[in-house]
């Protein structure tokens, strides 16, 4: 593999994890449980698409194929995509959204951090500005696991649910291979392993203050770095690509 | 036509999601540079990155400097990122006036649960306000509510 090709891999990787989760939150957009979050679900959508752009910008510059930004987020395959399965899971209630968001806050917290430092110019740029963003959000979703765990005896009991379900998609995030190696050799994107324990120290504190637990053991599920998902990115993508598949190259 | 010339009509262009803050005093222009004689470069930042408003400004400046019989490009550049600190005293005052508070120096965000910055009201100047969501009506606002007028308001957050 050369550095281009590692290049191109970990920015869709990335891009594909901020399009598909801020598809997610926007499907909020007009069902949130109170007007207020309602705003704050899509305003988070927004910065996670636009921070997708960037990073689609970027790939198809690098990947250098004559494909846009737009190619690359609406005409792949399911197969192509390789975001991290946390991200794809449903929407479920408000606490599973809020749940899922602080798994990967947290996660892309320390890692945009780290990326902060990248000796890739455009990619340090982006990471400057991405960085900001994620602090409102990190807060946002903290914020409301404690709120929601330490609530009342029915939000507690389903948002602890949530943690044990989600918590399955946590090691994913880590996941390393030789994309990561040759990249992280160049100085240009942070090693995962280095903030692990940080990051559960991190959760874990949050989690102790809303009265809610990891599960002890819990089966770890991976794939969507390789492109192999669960069943629910396919019904995504449906939504996600209608209008490109039904009228393509269509623009407004 | 000279630099400040094109600054001054760039002045017209304003903040479609705020339109009291021109693009200028919103910090979004970066750079304006000749290219020929009558074809400019204007380089602008965004906001937030998903910020909507960029592909309208992006059109608003080609469409003033078109008054002009000047053609332009816009460039669109992430580095160095915006910082509220750009947002110019003009702009900040004419915030306040409009009745959204400008950003408050809020402290080191990277403390999770730090201590809440005071916002004050733009309409009663009272301090007592709590806030309603980190997230307004736009990517650049929070919510908040006077506690002692009342008054439900904008604020402009704070990003650096
Ligand atoms: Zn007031």
């Amino acid at each position: 593999m050369t550095k281009q090709e590692a290049l191109f891999e970990f920015l869709l990787r990335k891009a594909d994890d901020s399009l598909i989760i801020g598809h997610r939150l926007s499907e909020w957009c007009g069902h949130g449980p109170i007007l207020e979050e309602d705003i704050a679900l899509t305003n988070i959508a927004l910065d996670l698409i636009g921070q997708a752009t960037e990073l689609y910008k970027y790939a198809a510059k690098v990947e250098d194929k004559g494909r846009t930004e737009d190619d690359l987020a609406f005409l792949r395959l399911e197969r192509e995509y390789k975001n991290v399965l946390l991200v794809e899971q449903p929407n479920g209630d408000f606490g599973k959204t809020i749940v899922r968001q602080f798994f990967f806050d947290h996660f892309e917290h320390l890692f945009y951090e780290g990326l902060v430092n990248s000796k890739d110019e455009r990619i340090a740029a982006i990471a400057t500005k991405t960085i900001k963003e994620i602090k409102y959000h990190l807060r946002h979703s903290s914020e409301w696991v404690i709120r929601l765990g330490d609530g009342t005896e029915e939000s507690h009991e389903r948002v602890q649910e949530s943690v044990t379900a989600l918590s399955r998609f946590i090691d994913e995030m880590f996941y390393q291979n030789d994309v990561d190696e040759i990249l992280i050799k160049e100085g240009i994107i942070p090693d995962v392993k280095l903030f692990k324990d940080e990051f559960y120290k991190n959760i874990e504190a949050i989690l102790e203050e809303a009265t809610l637990k990891l599960p002890a053991e819990n089966y770890q599920m991976s794939g969507g770095r390789k492109g192999v998902h669960t069943e629910h990115l396919g019904y995504l993508l449906a939504e996600l690509q209608y209008m490109q598949r039904t009228y393509p190259g269509m623009e407004w | 036509m000279k630099t400040e010339d094109i600054w001054a009509m760039l002045e017209d262009v304003t903040d479609p999601e705020v339109p009291v803050l021109t693009v200028v005093d919103l910090g979004v222009v970066r750079d304006v540079i000749q290219l020929e004689k009558n074809h400019w470069k204007i380089v602008i930042t965004p906001t937030y990155t998903g910020c909507p408003a960029m592909q309208v400004i992006e059109e608003d400046i080609k469409e003033r400097l078109g008054k002009e019989n000047i053609t332009s490009e816009v460039e669109l550049v992430l580095s160095p990122a915006w910082t509220t600190d750009w947002l110019s005293q003009e702009g900040r005052r004419k915030l306040e006036e409009y009745g959204i508070t400008p950003p408050q120096d809020e402290g080191d965000k990277s403390v999770l649960f730090g201590e809440r910055p005071v916002i004050p009201c733009p309409r009663c100047k009272s301090r007592n306000t709590r806030l309603i969501s980190q997230f307004g009506s736009t990517a650049c606002k929070a919510h908040y509510q006077c506690n002692d007028c009342h008054e439900p308001f904008d604020y402009f957050k704070c990003l650096k």
